[in-house]
């Protein structure tokens, strides 16, 4: 530092040029240390169990050595394809009706009511702090009290249609509830992000309604965080245990565990299945994220 | 650059302006108070005034973007004041860059036109004809993040042209950018806005750029339109107090009237306008450049430099009086040696008229650095 002062002598330069490359490449050789440290800890931490799990899938405990009949044995389990297909079908209908109730909410919010963000940031951040065995107990409650009490009531109609038929709509509503934090979260900092109020003017006063700014202008510029809350939401949906197995339904989780309990190396690779599954659609969100531009045919 | 049929383009030119005794009040703001103001058919008018003086809010009525809570916004005669924005036909360009982010520079301009059920073909040609018209032919399909800040702007008034607008509306497109960009994108604004003979509405809190580019500039204070003139005569004849103290520099020299004029130092200065009556005190309005001096050189001075600030071709010599009176002079810069800090110097002024003010009148504006 003081080397490259007017007022250093050369001799003083000439000292700090022969230490600091010296200096310089030690502390770099410290950080370098440093950082593979944590990467290995970190490494260790996340891989390692990933590394056990699927160890233990693989292993053969009769004959020794290694088999992958847990894998082959996967797709043909009784009740695999009913519960993959069951939560696939809570995930996208969970991330259909969070994404039209929060986009519109979120853009509105931002736009036209921005004094209410506080209370429907707090709202909607509640199921952060209620656990979801709560939330699920209210709910049982009110699905057991309900048809007695409102016999004949249009609400009556509703808890038994939400609780019949091949979709699992009670599910489906819960786990908007239950994603609401990360919807809320994603969709904000994206929003955040993007001036949209200069956006929606801007499109306005070309001549656009609000309908062609909101899915010509705002939601393409938003993609990346609906992307994010869209996927936010499906995985906790697709690995959700405890709401579905109170209110005695059998997705994906479910029947990993039930697996479990008869076979463990079965359970296990249906466990790694489900992240495999995860990590694509992380894959994918960022390879579509990550695309700077839309298509528009003008 | 632009070598398209600029008839082609049929923009406003033409369409008239009026704001007739607009209110506009946000809590216990009056953001505008009863103003009224005419945009003249083709002209370019400047919106100037300090933050907070109402001029981007009188703008945003006139997009559509907020409503009057008394009063109309008339465009050729025709009462706006609830027509929605995307029903106006004005073309805006923003202070932010406003660019979508997801379209290129072409898809951006053609953006309004396919909103108008203009045939593909004819969409990506008026977009191209117009980014060659801002000189950006070589970026058609850039996307906004490939763009510089005036790259972007440039678009943007593309953008707001190939709609052809009933009215340019400009929203401080220069203030984001710097300053060599800044005058660039000024000159070629004014140039196509000459060219196309649109009606514009611009505002800027930059009285240079407002002096530089418009037709007429009004100042404006307090949700009020002070005074609506062209640059020259607004320089000249600032109407008030805070118009002579907003729009550039103005020294505001004790004199006494006499006779024949005011007296300011040993000359008797001729006065512009109302004359009060002989024997009062005034404060004569004298810009920078109306100040003369020369170095003292040896005789006792009328005042002391104490700093002087290097801007180009001329440099700003302050000075102070015995009585602490501060006063400003421009003198070319080649002579800004003569007046070293400390030099006393003689101060005479222009043989011309002057502006004069009474004594008693107080100003509440601040004056800005340097017009």
């Amino acid at each position: 530092m003081v080397a490259l002062t007017p007022t250093a002598g050369a001799g003083g330069l000439a000292a700090t040029q022969a230490g600091g490359p010296a200096t310089s490449s030690r502390r770099r050789r410290r950080t370098g240390i440093g950082r593979g440290l944590v990467l290995l800890i970190c490494g260790i931490y996340f891989i390692g169990p990933l590394v056990g799990a699927f160890w233990f899938s693989i292993q053969d405990k009769v004959h020794g050595g290694v088999q992958f009949s847990a894998y082959a044995h996967v797709f043909s389990a009784v009740g695999f394809s009913d519960a993959f297909m069951l939560s696939l079908k809570l995930g996208i209908g969970t991330v259909l009706i969070s994404l039209l109730l929060m986009v519109p909410t979120m853009l509105l919010l931002h736009l036209r009511a921005p004094k209410f963000r506080p209370v429907v940031e707090t709202l909607c951040l509640m199921p952060l702090v209620i656990p979801p065995v709560v939330l699920v107990a209210g709910v049982g409650v009110v699905l057991a009290w309900g048809p007695n009490q409102l016999a004949g009531t249009p609400l009556q109609t509703f808890l038994n249609a939400i609780q019949s038929g091949k979709t699992p709509w009670v599910l489906i509503l819960e786990y908007v509830v239950l994603t609401l934090p990360f919807t809320y979260r994603s969709l904000d900092a994206g929003i955040r992000s993007v001036d949209i109020h200069t956006l929606t003017e801007a499109g306005l006063n070309l001549g656009a309604g609000w309908g062609t700014v909101t899915m010509r202008i705002l939601l393409p510029s938003l993609r990346t965080s609906v992307l994010n809350a869209a996927f936010l939401s499906f995985a906790l949906v697709f690995g959700e245990y405890t709401v579905a197995s109170i209110l005695q339904y059998q997705p994906f989780a479910v029947f990993i565990v039930a697996a479990g309990q008869t076979e463990g190396q079965l359970s296990t690779s249906l466990s790694l299945l489900s992240l495999l599954i995860t990590w694509l659609l992380l894959l994918l969100i960022s390879l579509l994220g990550g695309r700077n531009s839309t298509k528009v045919d003008i | 650059m632009s070598s398209i049929a600029l008839e082609s383009l049929e923009t406003g030119a033409g369409t008239t302006v009026e704001f007739a005794d607009v209110h506009r009040v946000f809590g216990s703001t009056h953001a505008l108070d009863g103003l009224d103001l005419k945009v003249r058919p083709g002209e370019l008018l400047a919106l100037l005034g300090p933050s907070g003086c109402g001029k981007t809010t009188a703008l945003r009525l006139l997009a559509g973007f907020d409503q009057p809570d008394a009063g109309s916004v008339l465009v050729d005669g025709e009462d706006v004041s609830r027509l929605p924005a995307n029903k106006r036909d004005m073309g805006m360009v923003f202070q932010s860059y406003s660019l979508f982010p997801t379209m290129s520079a072409v898809d951006n301009v053609a953006f309004g036109l396919r909103l108008r059920g203009r045939g593909a073909g004819d969409r990506r040609k008026r977009a191209a004809e117009l980014l060659d018209l801002v000189g950006l032919s070589e970026h058609l399909k850039k996307f906004p993040h490939q763009m510089s800040g005036g790259q972007q702007q440039r678009v943007a008034l593309a953008r707001a042209l190939a709609i052809s607008p009933r009215v340019l509306l400009l929203d401080e497109p220069l203030s984001a950018l710097d300053a060599k960009v800044r005058a660039q994108l000024r000159d070629e604004i004014r140039r196509i806005q000459l060219e196309l003979g649109v009606t514009t509405v611009f505002v800027t809190h930059d009285q240079e750029e407002a002096l530089s580019m418009a037709d007429r500039v009004g100042v404006m204070r307090d949700g009020r339109l002070e005074q609506c003139a062209a640059p020259s005569e607004l320089y000249q004849r600032p109407e008030t107090p805070f118009v002579a103290e907003f729009v550039g520099t103005m020294n505001r020299l004790p004199g006494s009237m006499v006779p024949g004029g005011v007296r300011l130092f040993t000359q008797v200065v001729a006065v512009d306008g109302v004359v009060p009556p002989a024997g009062s005190d005034v404060r004569a309005l004298l810009r920078p450049e109306a100040v003369l001096v020369e170095p003292a050189d040896g005789q006792p001075g009328h005042a002391m430099v104490t700093t002087a600030t290097f801007f180009g071709a001329v440099t700003r010599l302050r000075m102070t009086q015995p009585d602490g009176q501060e006063i400003l002079a421009d003198v070319g810069s080649h002579r800004a040696a003569d007046f070293p800090a400390g030099a006393q110097v003689l101060i005479s002024v222009l043989d011309r008229p002057v502006l004069v003010r009474p004594e008693s009148e107080s100003t509440a504006a601040t004056v800005p650095g340097r017009a």
